[in-house]
């Protein structure tokens, strides 16, 4: 029996809201806002794999895979920054990141 | 009905561990918590009949970014508790955003439909004979060949970047120097002495090693 479209589109929906809440939530910490990201991400996957099912159409699993590619590139980077940021500086508070600013 | 049920009681898991991580206090929960997410999200896929995205998801997300960020999360010496001030001070501005965001998106959602001629736009319907591997294969390796390609450089650079990034330059450490062991002369390492019978020779001072 197949799920309805606007389930998968409601549930990717509060997904992608808690990725922004956890945003605003954790300003300081870096990590869980990368955590939050990949969850916003995982949204946006959801909803291609949704409409993919519901139309019939592989093209949006295509696109689920290089969404899954640029997340996984995108979370060493930022990890990669992350630790260095804090072998330089001691902590990882967003707030403080500043040194770019003239 | 009991896909149904399935699909809420898994979405119900999927949305629950999305707010534990990102309200939880210990972020090594959050990442735990991040995990059953993934894990959920990828039983959601099974339910669409995306099964190889299902299987990717685990061994990407759940196998290698998860791990990632654990690794991150337990290497990083940084008090995490004082990372939680002012959660407080911007849980209402984020709440506010958040249901202005849900709103929108459900407005959304709600009044809009598949336009009736809209299968007849597909790019690659799929195949109703061959798994879902199979299909996203054959059209992966075919028709999207060249992001396919595009895709793997991305990984290739942000490997390359995430180790430049981290390699720490230890000056003391005992890497190899192609440019000092080809400037390397006979001069600088070798030095003639003459030992006295029954003594032999003091060691020659060594110069130091430009590393």
């Amino acid at each position: 029996m197949q799920i309805p479209l606007a389930h998968y589109l409601v549930v990717a929906g509060m997904l992608l809201v808690i990725g922004v809440f956890g945003i605003f939530m954790n300003r300081k910490n870096i990590i869980i806002i990368m955590m939050s990201i990949e969850l916003i991400l995982l949204a946006a996957n959801l909803n291609f794999v949704a409409f993919s099912g519901a139309l019939h159409d592989m093209v949006g699993q295509v696109f689920t895979m290089f969404v899954l590619t640029v997340a996984a590139a995108e979370a060493a980077i930022g990890l990669a920054i992350v630790v260095i940021y804090s072998r330089n500086r001691g902590s990882i508070e967003v707030e403080d990141v500043t040194l770019m600013k003239g | 009905m009991i896909a149904n049920l399935a699909f809420y009681l898994f979405s119900a898991i999927l949305l629950l561990s999305a707010a534990m991580v990102v309200s939880s206090r210990n972020p090594v929960y959050s990442v735990l918590f991040l995990i059953l997410a993934f894990i959920n999200a990828a039983i959601l896929f099974l339910m669409t009949g995306a099964e190889f995205l299902a299987m990717v998801l685990v061994i990407v997300y759940v196998g290698a970014v998860a791990v990632l960020f654990m690794f991150v999360v337990m290497m990083l010496d940084v008090d995490f508790v004082a990372l939680r001030e002012g959660v407080q001070q911007y849980a209402p501005i984020g709440a506010v955003v958040g249901v202005i965001l849900f709103i929108e998106l459900a407005l959304v959602v709600t009044g809009w439909t598949i336009a009736p001629g809209a299968s007849g736009f597909r790019l690659s319907p799929t195949p109703t004979d061959v798994t879902n591997t199979v299909a996203l294969g054959s059209i992966l390796y075919t028709k999207y060949i060249f992001l396919f390609q595009i895709a793997g450089a991305i990984l290739l650079v942000s490997m390359i970047g995430a180790i430049v990034l981290t390699l720490r330059d230890r000056t003391r450490g005992k890497r190899q120097n192609l440019d000092t062991q080809h400037a390397r002369m006979p001069a600088d390492t070798l030095s003639m002495v003459t030992a006295k019978l029954g003594e032999g020779a003091a060691m020659p001072k060594q110069k130091e090693e430009a590393l």
